[in-house]
């Protein structure tokens, strides 16, 4: 009796919630990318991708060059020579002359800085939206990820050109509309799809990297700390057990 | 050697009694600690105050080299947080302890209140002990409200703005007391400097005030203990509790177990897992604070969505505020709604289990269903569990005096 209440409590406790939608978890549309920030390989590559094809317009205004070098494993030479194209110097911030006022104009809206996209959004999020650019009828870019986004699809070349397929869908109330199933490329681009995925992790994984740099370290550091906390505890409770083995 | 050792310590001695002359250092160590006697029962609820006050230090100092490097304007706290996350010297450590201390702080606190309905350490002569606890609670929810607006997030500000709003819906004194607080018409550059100064300096005064005279109304009475009878009862020829241990050194020893235990936990989130998949740090809150942008789902942190989804439940706005308000106010009674003979769980009937097993999950519901984006099914879950809520106070009041009990025992059961 005792145990069957106890199960029960438990399990109205954590019943789903009414009406909960899959929202809650990142949202529909974003796959699971692999991302690892400890593929050191997967950084540099995905930095080289995001100064070549991103920086352009993206600022990572919070992100020094040289603090880059040191976590990717790269020379002060190899990253001025290889990821500095501006006249930044080692120690700047990796900003861009694009005048803010005239971003606007043209775009529409100032491209945001992405120093923290991969904390709000997520490294999965970040795969997904790149991978999600298609050409709607109109011939224009759109994004399933951020439907008539203002960007668009930069990394064209790279993949090729991707339409969508449709599938007509029946809501409750008997109400059909037309949903994206699936894409297809139309047009190859340089890199085959399974390239394509690769890149858009790096570029996952390196925007994961940017938002918290530290996560590099305190993992490790972290293994430590709690190494010794399990070392200090043990102390503590053979301390305890002596002092209290008068106590009955 | 033996010779240089005695005279050290006959040296020590005399400084000792030196100061004890002027101050009454021993004295106060003996009444305290050595020679305040403590139930030899306590069990796992018994770690969480000490552990509270270990985080409170957490934060006091985490808090203090924070506020070296943080820039408490709209134009520069942002980029100060990440320059804080980035080039100090261990910013993230210190942000980061900050951070989990601030969820810690309520999950041991709430375990701790939680301990006091288990075991009715809030009734006679406890009463006060029970409110001075109500008020750091309170003071802890300002603190937190107060702090979560300084990283100038999309949440910081928009949370901010939520809940000043309610102020609002009081009649006539509303609208200028929400600029009264705000120091502005709308939450502005203003807001955030003077929510820095209560955050850093009126608050903790005030939390270290309520924490000292929490802790000198418990050595008064001595603590409860699981079985909830008083050890006072039983004494040996000394006057010594029989079922009492010195304070120090056994729950000192004790309560450094439970230290290691908590840092592991504590430092297990910190390093591998600090926003808690968002939870601790929220991800819209890594977006710079747009007035111009409203987030699609704006929520509290999560040890604010019970009280919020109380809120959220009440149609009417200004009746909203009102029930929101009286569920943390009610607390405060809690010594003299429970006016049961008996004080721990142990010894009452089956019907306290059940009125507490039911309080227990319409917080844990509410504090869930606080955090969801709030469809209409689940806002007739939060009307439910906000009754079962109110009603865990109201029963409480008219069944504890004839509820059934068990016979207390004399002594200590383990």
């Amino acid at each position: 009796m005792k145990k069957f209440a106890t199960y029960l409590f438990i399990a109205v406790l954590f019943l789903p919630m009414a009406g909960a939608t899959a929202l809650a978890s990142g949202g529909a549309g974003v796959e699971h990318s692999g991302a690892n920030i400890e593929d050191t390989a997967s950084l540099q590559r995905g930095a080289k991708w995001y100064v070549n094809y991103c920086l352009g317009c993206h600022t990572l205004s919070y992100q020094r060059y040289n603090r880059l070098a040191k976590d990717l494993g790269l020379s002060e030479e190899a990253v001025m020579q290889n990821l500095v194209y501006s006249d930044a110097k080692f120690a700047d911030t990796m900003d861009i002359a694009m005048d803010p006022v005239q971003a606007e104009a043209w775009f529409g809206k100032t491209p945001p800085d992405l120093s923290l996209i991969g904390r709000s959004r997520g490294a999965d999020w970040v795969y997904s939206y790149l991978r999600a650019f298609y050409q709607d009828e109109s011939g224009s870019w759109n994004n399933t990820l951020l439907p008539n986004a203002a960007m668009p699809h930069v990394l064209w070349q790279l993949q090729g050109i991707q339409t969508p397929v449709y599938r007509t869908e029946t809501s409750e109330s008997g109400y059909t509309h037309e949903v994206i199933d699936h894409f297809e490329l139309v047009t190859p681009g340089t890199q085959s799809p399974e390239e394509f995925e690769e890149t858009a992790r790096d570029i996952a994984a390196f925007l994961d990297y940017v938002g918290e740099p530290a996560k590099l370290q305190r993992k490790g550091i972290g293994v430590w700390v709690i190494l010794f906390l399990v070392l200090f505890t043990f102390i503590a409770y053979l301390l305890k057990a002596e002092y209290w083995r008068d106590v009955h | 050697m033996a010779k240089f050792a005695s005279s050290v310590s006959k040296q020590a001695g005399a400084m000792m009694n030196w100061l004890d002359d002027r101050l009454p250092v021993t004295k106060f160590w003996n009444a305290t600690m050595t020679g305040y006697m403590a139930p030899k029962n306590f069990n796992f609820w018994y770690y969480m105050g000490s552990l509270a006050l270990l985080v409170l230090v957490i934060q006091i100092f985490s808090g203090i080299l924070l506020a070296m490097h943080y820039k408490p304007s709209a134009e520069e706290a942002f980029a100060s947080v990440e320059y804080i996350m980035r080039d100090v010297d261990w910013g993230w450590l210190i942000r980061y302890l900050h951070t989990t201390g601030a969820s810690f702080f309520f999950i041991l606190i709430y375990l701790h209140m939680f301990r006091s309905l288990l075991y009715g350490s809030h009734k006679a002569p406890r009463e006060l002990l029970w409110v001075f606890g109500m008020f750091i609670y309170v003071a802890l929810m300002a603190e937190a409200f107060l702090g979560y607006i300084l990283p100038w997030g999309q949440m910081s500000y928009w949370g901010a703005q939520v809940i000043i709003n309610l102020f609002g819906a009081l009649p006539k004194i509303g609208e200028p007391l929400t600029q009264w607080i705000r120091g502005d018409y709308f939450i502005s550059d203003a807001t955030l400097n003077r929510f820095f100064a209560l955050h850093v300096i009126a608050v903790p005064l005030a939390l270290m005030g309520l924490v000292l005279l929490h802790l000198v109304a418990l050595r008064e009475n001595g603590s409860n203990n699981p079985d909830g009878i008083e050890i006072k009862a039983n004494k040996d020829a000394d006057g010594i509790p029989l079922d009492g241990i010195p304070f120090h050194p056994y729950y000192t020893v004790k309560d450094i177990f439970g230290v290691g235990m908590f840092l592991i936990l504590f430092c297990f989130v910190l390093f591998f897992w600090p926003t808690a998949g968002g939870m601790f740090l929220e991800h819209d809150n890594f977006i710079p604070a747009n007035p111009l942008v409203t987030p699609e789902h704006i929520k509290p942190v999560w040890y604010f969505t019970p009280f919020y989804a109380i809120l959220k439940a009440v149609p009417d706005k200004l009746m909203g505020v009102v029930m929101m308000g009286a569920s943390v106010m009610i607390l405060f009674f809690l010594p003299w709604l429970d006016r049961s003979p008996v004080k721990s769980i142990r010894y009452r009937g089956m019907w306290y289990k059940v009125l507490l097993g039911m309080f227990t999950i319409a917080f844990v519901r509410l504090g869930l269903l606080g955090m969801a984006e709030g469809t209409p099914a689940q806002t007739w879950e939060m009307r439910v569990w906000t009754l079962v809520y109110f009603m865990f106070f109201v029963l409480l009041f008219f069944l504890s005096p004839g509820g059934k009990t068990k016979p207390e025992p004399d002594r200590v059961t383990d």
